[in-house]
């Protein structure tokens, strides 16, 4: 059976209740040392950005795997203001809160396969999968 | 959650060993200053070995840690970053550019004997 798991963030113990429930699956799937890390900060940012920007939100985590490979899904989701410019939000250094601007950015490098859904005034959802090599 | 800072002759000690909650990390900054103020420190160690993952956020308040002690008077090294979140930082594009660093602790203070020398 396939393990899913999911956290409500709506403070900043969720962010890190998130990233303690990514880093124990990424280990359990067989992940080593610095894909956990990387797993563990990609969640880290997406649990932070529904935190700051839309105050609550799921994070879930989730086993997926497909003919020949097993990996981590990460999926962010939140009802808040939504992204007006995607593109921009992707750009190093973009921020509207006076941080670094490097987490969106940094998610989609730390992981394989990254997809943003955004609509204003509807919300974001953040997929993210790291495959285990 | 608090982290202990420990004195030694003109410097400060830390090692981190808590896990680096939002509310801990902008708590530390803020205790990192004022010791450096009340006990007229020159330099501070951060010893970061036990601490498995570094964010942005977390990337941004030590950043802003050295930055505050050097404006006021105290250099700062980071020491004993693991690899994986060495790579990871790399990864997100956070260089820490300006930040002296060091392998381990003992290694730390002789960077800061270095840097308060120079
Ligand atoms: N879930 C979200 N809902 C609405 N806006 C968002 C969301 N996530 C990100 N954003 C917007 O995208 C911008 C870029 O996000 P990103 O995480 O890359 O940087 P940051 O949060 O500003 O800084 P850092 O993550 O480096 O601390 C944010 O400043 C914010 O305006
Ligand atoms: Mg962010």
């Amino acid at each position: 059976m396939q393990v899913q798991t999911h956290v409500d963030i709506n403070s900043e113990w969720g962010i890190v209740a998130a990233r303690q429930a990514g880093r124990k699956l990424a280990r359990e799937i067989g992940f080593g040392s610095v894909d956990q890390a990387r797993i563990t900060t990609a969640i880290s940012e997406l649990a932070r950005n529904i935190y700051l920007y839309a105050n609550k939100g799921q994070i879930y985590i989730e086993e997926v795997s497909n003919a020949n490979k097993r990996g981590v899904k990460i999926t962010a989701i939140d009802q808040g203001p939504g992204i007006k410019d995607v593109r921009k939000v992707m750009e190093d250094g973009f921020t509207t809160s006076g941080g670094l601007g490097a987490g969106l950015p940094g998610v989609r490098r730390l992981m394989d396969d990254f997809t943003i859904d955004s609509e204003v005034n509807n919300g974001t959802t953040i997929s993210a999968i790291k495959w285990l090599r | 959650m608090r982290i202990p800072i420990l004195k030694l002759r003109d410097y400060l000690l830390i090692s981190v060993q808590v896990e680096l909650d939002d509310k801990t990390a902008l708590q530390f900054q803020e205790d990192v200053l004022s010791k450096i103020h009340e006990e007229g420190s020159r330099g501070v160690v951060i010893d970061l070995t036990s601490v498995e993952m570094i964010d942005s956020f977390i990337a941004k308040v030590l950043g802003d840690v050295v930055d505050m002690s050097n404006l006021m008077g105290a250099k700062v090294v980071l020491t004993g970053i693991q690899p994986p979140v060495a790579i990871t930082l790399i990864d997100m594009g956070i260089m820490l550019e300006d930040v002296p660093t060091a392998l381990d602790l003992e290694q730390g203070l002789d960077r800061l004997q270095l840097e308060l020398e120079g």
